[in-house]
């Protein structure tokens, strides 16, 4: 108990006073999910929206499949994601396999289900009413659904958080498409694991609170936004 | 100024046909009342008209354009048309970019925006909510800024499904001038569907009747509401003496009409053998303790069965060989120490009388 009070005390004074190594993984981890998130959203608000407004044959069953990926597993993207850059594999020329791409390839295909499915979610929370006033107001169809997805902007945002958490949070994919690589591909969840394992639990309980840190912030910046809409 | 048209609108939704073929022409600058009861296809109406769906059959003619499947055509007419549902939904922003959403859609400048959104705030008494959340308003102020967001885009048609439906009696009033101020002074035409018959006998020129997906009747209100041109009509706008009968004489235009025995005279032009219905609204029959009281043409002695207050009003059943409703007031019911089982006398003009003709 007493190593794992000095170790809190320890991972305070590492974030306290800055310290080079925990702010360079943190911001990297950060930087990652970030990029990841946004790319995803590029690429998922739009598709949820389609999925959302059109009808089509199979719309259900995709709904269905994009609801079973929340759950996939971290290192399951990654074996995906190592097959298709491996020296071996088709992409392999790239050189992406052990760079902050890969990862980033990774969180993509990690999250899209969940912002897909939350944003599908998000605007079917939306009134009818609200795409039928817009219409009989004048609206065409790009503008009437710029509406609803202004309407559905709180659950969408939500949806990115969740997203950036699923991000953020994730170590095997890292891990296997990363490779932990210091001062490169290491992030906060690659490094707890990896200093851990080493008994340097100062260093992995200092990440550990930047994580929760973290976490804690991006609820408060969601919270203070909707209750400024309010 | 624009006009309207539609032309067999049929309308099917999960193998009910909900309108049965609809023909009715807006006209510019008028006010057009829907009237009919809940269910009877007047909001499905209003969105076909307004082209927010498909009919499934039949043709919507727009200042004699058919519009009725080009969507560019549709996106133009609507664009020249607002419409404010039964329960409008504000967007979850402020009074102000609200109303101002319909301007923006058709990409007006900001001057002229702001302009526009003052006035229409200003016009439905909301100017002092413009910074307001839109969804924090009451039912009477949303349904107030539905309707400036309707008028700011200053539409040559104005739709409005149950404009005052759920709004307590002064929010009513107030909706109802700033409809008359849009008839009167803007020169729009509003289609207005309403199941409040004195509502659209207040504010339209002319009314349809629509029972069960088809327009029964167009006309002035005093035609729909004194003369109906059939039972369903009568039933649906308060006649409540509806009087099975057969034309027994005929004297220039006062007719004799046989209803269970007893002679009731009317002025209508039908022939003697045709078989009818004698319509006598409530209120136009009067009550004397005796007939010598009454120069009406038609006078019944009978018994009252039935007394019912309503409000400040009696409402009286009288079995004079056919049952008759009236109405007095309280005060007069008193007067005239109105009971059950007493013995009174009730009378009403030949020219009180409606008549149209009994098929079966």
């Amino acid at each position: 108990m007493t190593e794992v009070w000095q170790g809190f005390l320890k991972a305070l004074e590492l974030i306290i006073t800055l310290d080079p190594e925990v702010m360079e993984i943190a911001g990297r981890s950060l930087a990652l999910a970030a990029t990841s998130c946004s790319i995803a959203a590029l690429l998922c608000i739009p598709l949820g929206s389609f999925i959302h407004f059109n009808s089509f044959r199979g719309k259900r069953l995709i709904i269905n499949l994009t609801q079973t990926l929340y759950s996939v597993p971290t290192v399951a993207i990654g074996l995906f994601v190592f097959v298709f850059i491996s020296r071996a594999s088709p992409l392999g020329n790239l050189g992406l396999l052990f760079t902050p791409a890969a990862i980033v390839i990774g969180q993509v295909l990690l999250v899209s289900p969940i912002i897909t499915g939350l944003v599908i979610s998000a605007l079917s929370g939306v009134d009818r009413a609200v795409i039928e006033t817009a219409v009989s107001l004048g609206a065409n169809r790009f503008q009437a659904t710029a509406l609803v997805i202004r309407e559905a902007r709180f659950a969408i945002l939500a949806a990115l958080i969740m997203g950036f958490g699923r991000a953020i949070s994730e170590v095997g994919l890292s891990l296997m498409v990363g490779g932990n690589i210091r001062g490169f591909t290491r992030t906060i969840t690659t490094a707890i694991s990896l200093e851990t394992s080493k008994g340097e639990i100062e260093l992995a309980i200092a990440l550990g609170i930047i994580l929760i840190i973290l976490a804690l912030a991006i609820n408060i910046i969601l919270n203070r936004l909707q209750h400024r809409e309010e | 100024m624009a006009s309207l048209e539609a032309m067999e609108l049929v309308k099917e939704y999960q193998g009910h046909r909900l309108l049965k073929g609809i023909t009715v022409t807006i006209r510019e600058g008028e006010a057009f009342a829907l009237i009919g009861p809940t269910g009877s296809g007047k909001t499905t109406l209003i969105r076909l008209l307004d082209l927010l769906q498909l009919p499934t059959s039949g043709r919507i003619i727009f200042n004699g354009v058919d519009v009725t499947h080009n969507e560019r055509a549709r996106l133009e007419a609507r664009r020249r048309m607002a419409c404010v549902q039964q329960k409008p939904v504000v967007f979850t922003m402020d009074v102000f970019n609200n109303v101002a959403y319909g301007l923006k859609c058709r990409h007006e400048q900001g001057g002229h925006i702001q302009r526009k959104v003052d006035n229409a705030l200003e016009l439905v008494g909301m100017q002092d909510y413009r910074s307001r959340n839109a969804r924090t308003l009451s039912g009477g102020e949303t349904q107030r800024v539905a309707i400036a967001r309707a008028l700011v885009t200053e539409p040559e048609i104005l739709f409005l499904d149950e404009p005052t439906a759920n709004l307590d009696p002064l929010s009513t009033l107030k909706v109802e001038q700033v409809i008359a101020s849009v008839v009167r002074e803007q020169k729009t035409a509003v289609v207005m569907a309403t199941h409040d018959m004195a509502q659209g006998q207040r504010l339209a020129s002319r009314i349809g009747v629509l029972l069960d997906g088809q327009i029964i009747q167009v006309g002035s209100p005093g035609e729909i509401f004194f003369s109906p041109g059939s039972r369903e009509v009568a039933e649906f706008v308060g006649i409540e003496n509806i009087l099975p009968g057969t034309v027994i004489a005929r004297d220039g235009s006062l007719l004799t009409v046989d209803v269970s025995g007893r002679s009731v005279q009317a002025v209508a032009d039908y022939a003697v053998g045709d078989d009818v219905y004698v319509l006598i609204r409530p209120e136009d029959i009067t009550f004397a303790p005796s007939r010598d009281i009454s120069s009406a043409r038609n006078a019944f002695g009978g018994t009252i069965t039935r007394l019912t207050p309503v409000g400040s009003l009696m409402r009286i059943e009288v079995d004079c060989g056919f049952t008759l409703l009236g109405v007095v007031t309280s005060s007069s019911a008193c007067d005239l120490g109105l009971d059950v089982g007493r013995e009174i006398n009730a009378s009403f003009k030949a020219t009180a009388t409606h008549i149209i003709k009994r098929w079966w």
